[in-house]
């Protein structure tokens, strides 16, 4: 099926049929071998049991940040071709990456406790972090306070490329900032620094949460498009019952 | 498995991924019933949907 096929709604709606309950499924498998692989794995040497939060924490992070970037695509979709599956695309991600963006934010501070003594530092990473999660929740207050749909794409389409910028600081500042919170160990030039065998849960259950997030999305997207049907019928519906 | 002084922390963790993450599960899921069902119901009327003759 060609991409720009995906693009019709009735085309959409029938592929996120065959393919929610297939992400689903996988997720909650990939889910289920990366919690028995997390909690089979070797404490660290340092962080001891704790490291365990990581397998939570981190791909909740990858989630919240991707999700952003997927948004922002989503917001040139709609301001320079205004496509209103992009709008739909855009209103469906932001719920979603806000929920993860907060199990990211109180699982770190879980984790922050017992390594760092503290639940919150203002380090450059956790306040970068925050911001993004008060931008989600910007975000969905626009959808929220504006009813015409296209209007409130078009406002939560320039908020959500205003807050890309954050998305680089995120990833950077703990390189260009003193941060408690620790360096790049996954994603980084010379590779992985994490023992192969804390490596691999971690990316078992970040392929989990990716497969439970495209679920969610894709079936979050299909209530949108449904949703745009039930109003446009009651505005028919009304025009139709007009003198 | 023993999980050590800071069991509950690693806990309190997983507990709240599971909560959030079964939020978001039952959101998607109770909204797309609320939504079927005035589809449904709009149907039903003959209000027809958007594009189609009713």
């Amino acid at each position: 099926m060609p991409i720009r096929d995906l693009a019709n709604p009735h085309r959409f709606l029938a592929l996120a049929r065959a393919l929610v309950p297939a992400f689903a499924i996988l997720a909650a498998l990939l889910l289920g071998l990366g919690l028995v692989l997390g909690f089979r794995s070797p404490a660290d040497y340092q962080q001891g049991e704790t490291v365990r939060i990581m397998y939570v924490h981190v791909p909740a992070a990858w989630i919240a940040l991707g999700t952003w970037a997927l948004m922002a695509a989503s917001a040139l979709g709609t301001l320079v071709w205004r496509h209103p599956l992009a709008d739909v695309s855009a209103k469906a991600a932001a719920p979603i990456g806000a929920a993860f963006c907060l199990i990211c934010l109180v699982t770190g501070a879980l984790w922050g406790r017992p390594t760092w003594g503290a639940y919150w530092v203002w380090d450059a990473r956790l306040t970068s972090v925050l911001v993004l999660f008060l931008l989600y929740l910007g975000v969905l207050a626009l959808w929220r306070a504006i009813d015409d749909p296209n209007r409130a794409a078009r406002a939560a389409a320039v908020l959500t490329l205003v807050g890309l910028v954050n998305i680089p600081i995120i990833k950077f500042s703990v390189d260009w900032w003193s941060t408690l919170h620790q360096s790049a160990s996954v994603f980084r030039l010379g590779g992985s620094t994490i023992h192969p065998a804390l490596l691999t849960p971690l990316l078992v259950m970040a392929f989990g949460f990716a497969a439970l997030f495209l679920a969610l999305y894709l079936a979050a997207m299909r209530n949108e498009i449904l949703r745009r049907r039930v109003r446009t019928a009651h505005i028919l519906a009304a025009a139709r019952a007009e003198p | 498995m023993e999980l050590g002084p800071h069991a509950g922390f690693i806990v309190a963790a997983y507990a709240t991924a599971a909560i959030v993450i079964g939020a978001l599960v039952a959101w998607v899921v109770v909204d797309y019933r609320a939504l079927a069902r005035a589809l449904a119901e709009i149907e039903a009327k003959g209000m027809g949907r958007p594009g189609r003759p009713s």
